[in-house]
């Protein structure tokens, strides 16, 4: 069987000028990438990009096997998990988590005990009937996390999901993530500005610099790396750079 | 932060000024209260009295139902296109009916929906045989929408902006759009606001004067408002304007009431041109829909405005000008509107300063009165209607309209009450800041007593006053509630003499006033707003 790319970006350009956007890079499946760069690179346009926020204004964008270019988000295959406001605040959890297997809500018996399952996966069994405002925001990226679980979705892209979270908390997170990205057998797009999250949870390393891609390399070493100007710049001003998120 | 003395200074003024506000409404009630018990009602009266009163509910139910109805929608598709050329103009425009004098609306209206308007000659060519009336009750349904479904959309819109973008995102990755997005998302999200917003304009079209009087066309179309003026001003007879007066102030209260149940949005808020983008939207024929459903509101509220500068240019105006009626009714006009906005800037000032430090010490039960009476204040003017206060001192003066400096102050207190409300809206604010910001320093500088107000506190207020000062300036020069009672030769104001030229059928001369009349108010009303924006961006 050939090995069709599960994410192939082909010669994806977005805007003009300065704030200009071109991406170019293949992922195979199961795998999982971090996407790194300073402020205002450019990470969530290429997340956004892939998930059909933005439209490109040239290349093509495959998924599975599949061109996506110009499908609506929800026909693209993706979940996506964001930093904040994951859950509409106004819906109580197992709704949140049920719009992820019908936008309409129409769920039969079956539907619902398969979003109780999720929520007893991420740890969070009995908390349906609660208001996203009652969870810490740990927990309420678990609800996110089993959303995307029961959505089942082949990419799965996170943008900062970790952050904010603390170091301890963000670790056991990705740790379930990625567990429940094994059992989904999804491939991972994910978005951080730690260094440390991206050599524990990745395989390999997209990292961007003024729209582009600077470096596509696997994660083993690839922080010990000196030969890259622009990663030495991001990583000199202190290893874990905190705030300035990319919006 | 104030100093001892300033405290004192501060809850005398704040009481000084209750007391005024409180005489000012309440010896007019207490007139009619003491009339009202000699004027119980026959059962011929009572019938009538059941007559008018269900009209106004019928109407001001109408006209909130289709305000809303209209609402909704306008503000979902200008929230789903958060980019267009225009938008941001667009939404400036929504906010010009709720400043624009309801007597050259009317006008404006007639022109569009009158038997000569655009609207009936565009019905007959489609082959309608009886033409749309704008006298009864589909012209004043067609007025308070056009004054409240801008308002409204202007209400409910924040509510969807202000949601975060991952919203719209989220909504965009699992697939929910058109009804379920309404029902999942927009609706929660804009429920508070729709739900104020029908109270407010459920309020404004029960309590609206000036749009049925010219509208309204007689006795089957008439609300309690315009039946107390006809009552006072054309049967005499005060016992019915007063048991008109009572059930007037019963329903303005029970759906005051009723509003304190909603938090009413009082903040229009910002109204970001372009912010959040919208994933969720799809191309196509949507793109279509909203901009017909866009287009329609625009056209609907921007026709009646351009008919009063159209028919207003055309008219004579050199001859209008070279009138030393016109003259008169301006100068006259510009008095009263001065001295109410002075009036009413200044009780407003007394009051939130009061309130203020009434607020700084809790558990004090009368400063919690204080507190607690400053902050009704506002909302007690909008309980008993312009007119209801005017019939009142009507009675008082014994209805002799011959007086000069009686009306006068009575116009001047009713127009500078009518303005409380928002004058302290404006003010409060820029109080509160100017305290949290200058208070401990003015303190510790031993900057206090007059010296401080003088260097500290008017000068950073300046701006939210002058704001404050002619917006109330701008809405008494709009007024025909009050002068209606009192208006007579000898006190003409510009509404008055343009109502007596529409009633005399001197059309091109009440268009040409309108336009005059309208464009000095809305003049009034962007300076007003220019000097709000400065306030608020030396606030940030």
């Amino acid at each position: 069987m050939t090995q069709e790319p599960a994410i192939a970006f082909e010669d994806v350009a977005f805007g003009i000028g300065d704030l200009s956007a071109a991406f170019s890079f293949e992922r195979a499946a199961g795998s999982v990438t971090a996407i790194l760069g300073p402020s205002g690179a450019g990470k969530s346009t290429l997340l956004n990009l892939a998930a059909g926020f933005l439209t490109p204004s040239a290349g093509r964008i495959g998924l599975n096997g599949k061109d996506v270019t110009r499908l609506a988000p929800s026909e693209r295959g993706v979940s996506m998990v964001f930093q904040d406001n994951n859950l509409f605040a106004h819906l109580d959890i197992r709704t949140n988590i049920g719009l992820g297997l019908d936008p309409a809500l129409r769920l039969d018996r079956t539907a619902w005990s398969q979003v109780d399952h999720a929520l007893d996966r991420v740890g969070l069994g009995g908390f349906g009937k609660r208001m996203p405002a009652t969870l810490s925001g740990g927990e309420q990226q678990r609800v996110a996390l089993a959303r995307a679980f029961v959505r089942r979705r082949p990419v799965l892209l996170l943008d900062e999901p970790f952050d904010g979270l603390g170091p301890g908390l963000a670790a056991d997170m990705l740790d379930l993530m990625l567990e429940i990205r094994a059992e989904v057998g999804a491939t991972v797009l994910m978005v951080t500005h730690d260094p440390d999250e991206a050599s524990a949870a990745a395989d390999q390393i997209l990292f961007i610099a003024r729209g582009r891609i600077a470096a596509d390399a696997p994660a083993a070493g690839f922080f010990d790396r000196a030969d890259l100007p622009d990663l030495l710049a991001y990583l000199g001003n202190g290893a874990k750079r905190r705030g300035g998120a990319t919006i | 932060m104030l100093t001892r003395a300033e405290h004192r200074t501060a809850r005398t003024g704040g009481w000084s000024a209750l007391l005024c506000v409180g005489l000012g409404l309440a010896a007019p009630v207490a007139v009619l209260i003491s009339q009202g018990i000699e004027a119980a009602p026959s059962t011929e009266q009572g019938t009538y009295l059941f007559r008018i009163t269900r009209f106004t509910l019928l109407q001001a139910g109408l006209s909130t139902f289709l305000s809303l109805l209209l609402a909704v929608p306008l503000a979902r598709s200008l929230a789903r296109r958060p980019v267009f050329p225009g938008r941001r103009w667009l939404i400036s425009l929504f906010a010009v009916p709720l400043g624009l004098p309801p007597l050259v609306a009317a006008l404006g209206l007639i022109e569009i929906w009158g038997r000569n308007g655009i609207a009936n000659k565009g019905l007959s060519v489609l082959g309608f045989e009886t033409p749309f009336s704008i006298y009864g009750l589909s012209g004043i349904l067609i007025a308070h929408v056009f004054f409240n479904l801008p308002l409204a959309v202007r209400l409910i819109l924040p509510a969807l902006e202000r949601l975060p973008p991952e919203y719209w995102k989220t909504a965009a990755n699992l697939g929910m759009n058109g009804f379920s997005l309404f029902r999942l998302v927009e609706w929660p999200a804009i429920r508070r606001s729709a739900a104020g917003a029908a109270g407010l304009v459920f309020m404004l079209c029960a309590t609206s004067f000036t749009l049925v009087l010219v509208l309204g066309g007689g006795p089957a179309a008439t609300t309690l408002e315009v039946a107390i003026y006809q009552a006072l001003r054309f049967d005499f007879n005060p016992g019915r304007a007063v048991l008109l007066s009572f059930i007037q102030v019963g329903l303005t209260l029970i759906v005051m009431l009723f509003l304190r149940l909603f938090s009413v949005p009082t903040e229009e808020g910002q109204t970001s041109g372009g912010g959040t983008s919208r994933p969720d939207v799809r191309g196509g024929l949507h793109v279509l829909l909203d901009a017909v459903l866009i287009g329609l509101g625009l056209v609907f509220v921007a026709a009646p405005m351009i008919a009063v500068l159209v028919s207003g240019l055309s008219a004579d105006l050199p001859r209008l000008l070279g009138d030393t009626l016109f003259w008169r009714a301006a100068v006259t006009s510009l008095s009263i509107g001065i001295a109410a906005a002075t009036l009413s800037v200044l009780i407003a000032s007394l009051l939130v300063r009061g309130r203020y430090s009434a607020g700084n010490r809790p558990g004090s039960p009368i400063l919690a009165v204080l507190a607690g009476l400053s902050g009704a204040a506002g909302s007690l003017t909008l309980l008993v209607p312009p007119v209801v206060l005017g019939a009142g001192w009507f009675l008082m003066f014994g209805g002799t309209t011959g007086q000069l400096l009686a009306p006068l102050a009575v116009i001047v207190l009713v127009n500078a009450l009518m303005a409380l409300p928002f004058v302290m809206r404006v003010i409060e604010p820029a109080h509160r800041n100017t305290m949290e910001r200058n208070g401990r320093l003015a303190v510790s500088l031993g900057l206090v007593g007059l010296n401080r107000l003088r260097q500290i506190d008017i000068r950073a207020m300046l701006p939210a006053l002058a704001t404050g000062f002619v917006f109330a300036v701008a809405l008494s020069l709009g007024d025909l509630g009050a002068i209606a009672l009192f208006g007579s030769d000898r006190i003409i104001t510009l509404p008055w003499l343009l109502y007596q030229k529409l009633g005399s059928y001197r059309t091109a001369d009440a268009a040409g006033l309108a336009l005059l009349l309208g464009g000095i108010t809305m003049g009034l009303m962007v300076l007003a707003d220019r000097l709000g924006n400065r306030q608020r961006s030396e606030e940030r």
